[in-house]
């Protein structure tokens, strides 16, 4: 007994120093991340009210009963939902033609070690936007095809190709040669090496490059709202205009923000590992 | 040993004549790129010489385009707000990421839980996460407001007014960037070497100080790498402040993307805008090579 007190009463300032610490960590923690889960549950909450709720001063925070007729609603009387067909036609397009041209882009560069192409791609990176898009306005006009989701699928790849490009030249260079270099001492041409060694391995980084380059190109709103006519808005720019018709109706405007936002972050949480991988990896080599 | 040589030389230009043949790999990326990326930058320049409309189409007006710019005064404050609203959405970013990266680099239970919280701003539709923050600016029924007067503090006026407006647009960046500055930094911190901790403990460096005089140098080049990031990011944000304000009240959140997507797609002053992008392009990579110039210095020091 006495033993046991001598024990504890020796210890006790280490140990209460690094309960404090423990204690200062995780409050902390809450306090990064409550800003975060904030603003989402107050999207959710927003979306699940009805309006008197949503008008209310103080604010309601739970939902009385809630309520699905803001999607409803949203869905009914905007389109929703060729709205939302228009946004996978051109997500999944850019981001399949990013792969079959990108990945492949990824592997020439990471074994010509040809550092001055990469450097070209984070040019591209460095540009802002508008600027790729007052030209291909201008052409996209000439040719008549404004009104299709041809441009908008073309000016994606602006996005999804360089992404597609930069994460599949880390993860090339990252895996050994030997095996490739034993397959063309075989007798296999560059393009069976590639095609049977190198991809088979290289199935993680491309499952990163998909996931970040559909996420990008589903979030993107700006070459939407400059080319997507009035049938061929993607997601982000039909909320939008929600936003500028119905300024005072929280509820369905929230429902669309969630309606859009919802894929990705579904994603983000599904394949969280992969995803921060490639943010990392990406963000790091950015410079 | 003649033979070794020549059979070193051999494979050397084996290797070298590889190293060309992988180019094939990348031609069809290569004319995406040369379409969408190379040709719209020189289409740019050569734009920037002209004026456009609709009806009369190109005539050539020589660099009148860039001379009317530099007496512009809406563009110099466009760019004067650009720098402000940049300084604030990349000091308070790289701030709270590195502090959310020595946090996360702790081990606690559902960590993988908090980090993906974390990571949710940045990942989100822009579009939509500015809507649920325009509500939540509202002056009398937003949520913000109510929070800050039942913890007994003044209202604001957020977006409402041009005092206010740059630095709640900042709030929203810093909101949604800093996980990006965070997975940079918590990137560098797993590479660190771990003897220095160990030397400094048993010297009976505090926590703090093992922090200052240890990690912070070491991490140094990836809080120059995320700043440069951070600060191309901030110079050509658009989706939050346009969907947030469009550049009100009046002209107070004008920034200098803003600015331009007015001129191009607002008036439709294409060439006028063409030489906008070009001196903002220029600004960008200005600022950028700069910021990698004191990341060099650091490293001669």
């Amino acid at each position: 007994m006495s033993a046991a007190v001598t024990r504890g009463r020796g210890t006790r300032p280490g140990r209460l120093r690094r309960l404090a610490g423990r204690v200062g960590l995780y409050a902390s923690v809450l306090v990064l991340i409550s800003p975060a889960a904030f603003v989402f549950l107050w999207m959710l909450s927003l979306a699940l009210k009805n309006e008197v709720d949503n008008m209310a001063f103080p604010p309601v925070f739970i939902p009385h009963g809630p309520t699905f007729a803001n999607f409803v609603k949203v869905f009914a009387e905007n389109d929703f939902l060729s709205y939302t067909i228009n946004s996978v036609v051109v997500s999944f397009s850019a981001t399949a033609a990013a792969l079959v041209i990108g990945v492949p882009a990824g592997y020439g560069i990471a074994k010509a070690k040809a550092m001055r192409a990469a450097a070209l791609i984070l040019i591209a990176r460095i540009t802002p936007g508008l600027s790729f898009i007052i030209p291909l306005f201008l052409m996209f006009q000439w040719f008549g095809m404004l009104g299709t989701l041809t441009p908008l699928v073309i000016t994606h790849l602006v996005i999804t190709v360089p992404l597609v490009v930069w994460i599949m030249i880390g993860f090339f260079e990252g895996l050994p040669g030997e095996l490739e270099e034993a397959a063309l001492v075989d007798g296999a041409t560059i393009w069976q090496a590639f095609r049977h060694v190198a991809l088979p391995l290289a199935r993680p980084g491309i499952t990163v490059a998909t996931i970040l380059a559909f996420i990008f190109s589903w979030n993107n709103f700006l070459f939407g709202i400059v080319l997507a006519g009035r049938t061929t808005r993607t997601l982000p720019v039909a909320v939008y205009n929600v936003l500028t018709f119905e300024q005072i109706s929280w509820g369905p405007l929230a429902a669309a923000a969630l309606v859009v936002t919802a894929p990705v972050l579904l994603l983000t949480l599904l394949m969280q590992k992969e995803i921060v991988a490639g943010l990392t990896a990406g963000g790091v080599k950015g410079g | 040993m003649s033979a070794t040589t020549a059979a070193a030389v051999g494979l050397a230009r084996r290797r070298a004549n590889y190293a060309r043949r992988y180019w094939v790999f990348a031609v069809p990326a290569a004319v995406v790129v040369v379409a969408v990326i190379i040709f719209p930058w020189l289409f740019t320049v050569f734009m920037s010489l002209h004026e456009w409309d609709p009806s009369h189409g190109l005539s050539w007006v020589g660099l009148s385009n860039y001379a009317t710019l530099l007496s512009d005064t809406r563009f110099g404050w466009a760019v004067l707000r650009t720098l402000y609203f940049s300084v604030l959405s990349v000091g308070a970013p790289l701030i709270l990421g590195v502090a959310a990266a020595v946090c996360f680099n702790q081990r606690f239970p559902l960590r993988g839980v908090a980090r993906t919280i974390f990571i949710l701003p940045m990942m989100a539709t822009p579009v939509a996460i500015a809507l649920v923050w325009s509500m939540m600016f509202h002056p009398q029924l937003g949520v913000l407001n109510y929070i800050l007067t039942s913890l007994g503090l003044p209202p604001s006026t957020w977006t409402y007014a041009a005092n206010t407006v740059i630095p709640t647009l900042a709030m929203v960046e810093t909101w949604q960037w800093t996980p990006l500055v965070m997975l940079i930094v918590l990137g560098g911190l797993a590479s660190l070497p771990q003897d220095p901790y160990e030397a400094a403990r048993i010297d009976g460096a505090s926590g703090w100080q093992s922090f200052r005089h240890i990690t912070l140098p070491l991490l140094w080049p990836f809080i120059i790498v995320a700043a440069v990031i951070r600060t191309i990011d901030a110079l050509k944000s658009f989706d939050v402040i346009y969907v947030i304000t469009q550049g009100g009240p009046g002209t107070a959140s004008e920034t200098m993307n803003i600015f331009l997507y007015q001129e191009a797609f607002a008036y439709y002053k294409l060439g006028y805008a063409s030489a906008v992008t070009l001196v903002f392009f220029a600004l960008i990579v200005v600022i950028s090579l700069v910021m990698l110039k004191l990341r060099q210095r650091e490293k001669w020091q």
